[in-house]
């Protein structure tokens, strides 16, 4: 027996029909059309990458890293620049939790220094009678907050007259892991920095140039060649090379930032060019060309939301490049000089055979760099991944 | 081949001729030139100024003609083989460069031969093994060497070739042989000197090829002629060498392209800290000290030698796959 048919025969009126199931409008309607399937292009992406676990870490990792840029002076125990002449390339103190086996709380033991006339070099021995009790949101060395705000609050600070050096002093006194955090704000930054540059003159150029074709396409592809096939050191060397050395330190920041920046965006146009060739064919541009958009609009609100996910992907694959960039350029002299101090210039005091050999605390800062470029690469990777997720 | 061969020398043309102009506009872009100051070191010395000798060379070389002139013959001198002088060594820019050109191609080419005997069977292994504890510590390994910043490395490498070996490393041949002419004693000397640089810039290029084969591979082996040969019966290796590592093969050449700039931009760092005799310690010099011309040449030779090295590789690809030349009308 075959099923009624539901409909009416043509030209009578359909019945009317009321559910007189209870409704809710509040709740959402359950059903496979409204679970994953609806879910929004962000929170598909998300669930993509949430599965990548490394990638899920390496972000919250990073996203540590750039929170702490905003306190830095908190949670670093000294001044950029304090020096404790009494204490040059001090090793690092190890906390400690137990003395004479009595739990008394991190504490680190202070040291005493002798002239070694031998081998003429300093000795540092912990002294076991005088442990000093690390304090915690402690009233310590006075700073400006952001150079404005002027504060004395530490998260972590010395005992009254004593010393806390983490990763030990430099040739000066100054405390290594302060500098590390305070290094972080400028090696951190110009990294992102760099890729805001590249990633807007690749949008747009790459965006233009996917759009219109012709000859500025013709004339982007040459130039995109040109400039990959110029080594990259050597160019960003000669570019700054050219920074004058009466520069400020800031205006020498933002000088490199866009020097690393104005050479990177070659690879962001192409993959933009590459993929708005495809998009621009599709039958929503046509729509919004025949209803009079022009190509900044066009571009702008159809074709550049397609692929800004990969383009994000592509962004932090490129951010670690421009960390190495600064630590490479800086350490060959041409970067950054002090006192800025980024992680570069911490490494270019590390340099030197000697260094190695007897204060290797002072390589402290090659672990955020490594780490923070694991990180991104492993953040990259997650996000292209994650980046098309109707795949 | 010949057609292609040739069109492809031809679109080289108008590249060198861009490079050699954005190389000439940012040698040229810091204000004052190498003479001024020059004069007004010795002046600060006061030492007399030998004004005739500056005179001479400053008409020589054009320098207060317009900057297109300066451009003309600059780059027409090139064409003759002459590229300029050097301000700073008092010599011909061919003379100064010499050596240090040869050293620099030698190194980057045995640098990518390293590249590929290492990347080439890490990728291979990755592939077959995917997901195992072995990918993910070769993985891990190549993404440390891609994140150690290339100078850091040497500096570790240096301390503990010296503690290990009791050899002290840094130059590309042993200092008596520097001037010499080319022998087996100098070609023994530089053969127990280059492994060090290639081991240091090799690294980061090494792990971003293996990841890329092994990418490429892992396509490669998803597809179904993979699953034909397996079901009838071909061995495990045969059914990954007899086609999907040829099809693999062909990207692994054209990467030449994308690797020499960074092997090249990599020696040059590296250089610099061993004080290897390649271009990189005297290009840096050349550029704090505005000696224009030495600066300008070598930028141009090191985007030159790239140009060419992606020419090859691209002769290589085409040779490789056929489709390449069939198809490649676009260039």
């Amino acid at each position: 027996m075959s099923e009624p048919n539901p409909l009416p025969p043509p030209g009578a009126a359909l019945p009317h029909y009321v559910s007189d199931a209870p409704f809710d409008p509040s709740r959402e309607p359950a059903g496979p059309a409204f679970g994953l399937g609806n879910a929004s292009q962000l929170r598909l992406i998300w669930i993509k990458f949430r599965r990548h676990r490394v990638a899920l870490i390496s972000g919250i990792f990073l996203l540590l890293m750039y929170g702490s840029l905003l306190i830095t002076e908190f949670l670093a125990p000294y001044r950029l620049d304090t020096r404790n002449l009494d204490f040059i390339h001090a090793p690092p103190q190890r906390v400690h939790l137990f003395h004479d086996g009595q739990f008394i709380g991190p504490f680190v033991y202070g040291q005493t220094m002798r002239l070694d006339m031998a081998e003429l070099r300093r000795v540092y021995t912990d002294d076991p009678t005088d442990p000093q009790k690390l304090r915690f949101f402690c009233r310590g060395e006075p700073y400006l907050f952001w150079k404005l705000i002027p504060a004395d609050r530490h998260l972590v600070c010395p005992a009254e007259g004593g010393r806390f050096n983490l990763l030990g002093t430099d040739r000066l006194g100054r405390d290594v892991f302060s500098r590390i955090l305070h290094g972080a704000r400028i090696s951190l930054t110009i990294g992102l920095l760099g890729t805001l540059v590249s990633f807007t003159l690749g949008i747009v150029i790459g965006g233009i140039a996917g759009y219109r074709g012709g000859w500025f396409d013709h004339g982007m592809q040459r130039m995109v060649e040109v400039i990959q096939s110029i080594p990259s050191i050597p160019l960003w060397m000669t570019l700054a090379a050219i920074i004058p050395l009466s520069w400020s330190p800031l205006l020498v920041y933002l000088g490199i930032t866009l020097i690393l920046g104005m050479l990177d965006w070659t690879g962001q146009a192409r993959a933009v060019r590459s993929k708005l060739f495809a998009l621009r064919e599709e039958d929503y541009v046509l729509a919004a060309e025949l209803m009079g958009a022009r190509s900044p609009r066009i571009i702008s609100r159809h074709l550049i939301p397609g692929v800004m996910s990969h383009l994000i992907a592509s962004a932090s694959l490129s951010v670690p490049g421009m960390i190495l960039g600064e630590t490479a350029l800086t350490f060959l002299g041409l970067g950054l000089r002090p006192p800025v101090t980024s992680w570069g210039i911490l490494l270019t005091e590390a340099r030197g055979i000697n260094i190695v050999a007897l204060y290797p605390w002072l390589l402290w800062p090659m672990v955020p760099v490594v780490l923070v470029i694991l990180a991104f690469n492993f953040l990259g990777d997650g996000l292209r991944d994650a980046a098309d997720p109707y795949r | 081949m010949l057609r292609y061969l040739f069109r492809r020398l031809l679109i080289m043309i108008p590249t060198l001729f861009v490079i050699s102009v954005l190389v000439f506009a940012i040698i040229e872009l810091p204000p004052g030139d190498y003479f001024e100051s020059y004069v007004q070191e010795l002046k600060m010395l006061g030492e007399p100024t030998d004004l005739q000798e500056i005179e001479a060379l400053k008409a020589r070389y054009h320098f207060d003609a317009p900057a297109p002139v300066r451009y003309w013959h600059w780059v027409t001198g090139m064409l003759h083989g002459d590229f300029g002088y050097s301000f700073e060594y008092r010599m011909p820019v061919n003379e100064v460069v010499g050596d240090r050109l040869w050293l620099t191609v030698v190194l980057s080419v045995v640098t990518i031969a390293f590249t590929w005997l290492l990347a080439f069977p890490i990728g291979l292994y990755s592939a077959t093994h995917q997901y195992s504890w072995g990918d993910y510590g070769l993985t891990l390994l190549g993404l440390m060497g891609i994140a150690v910043p290339h100078f850091m490395l040497a500096i570790i490498l240096m301390y503990f070739a010296n503690i290990w070996f009791g050899v002290s490393i840094g130059h590309i041949m042993d200092l008596e042989y520097l001037d010499q002419p080319m022998s087996w004693a100098k070609f023994h000397s530089v053969l127990s000197h280059i492994w060090i640089p290639v081991l240091i810039i090799g690294t980061a290029g090494t792990a971003g090829m293996a990841r890329r084969l092994r990418a490429n591979l892992l396509d490669e082996l998803g597809k179904q002629y993979v699953t034909t040969a397996r079901a009838k019966g071909l061995s495990p290796a045969r059914v990954v060498l007899k086609y999907p590592l040829r099809v693999a093969l062909n990207f692994f050449v054209a990467d030449i392209g994308s690797i020499l700039p960074a092997i090249i931009s990599g020696a040059e760092v590296t250089a610099i800290i061993l004080s290897l005799e390649t271009t990189g310690p005297m290009l840096i010099r050349a550029l704090q000290s505005q000696d224009m011309y030495l600066a300008g040449s070598f930028l141009m030779f090191l985007a030159a030698l790239t140009v060419v090295g992606v020419l090859v590789s691209d002769v290589a690809l085409s040779l490789l796959d056929p489709r390449i030349r069939l198809t490649g009308r676009r260039g």
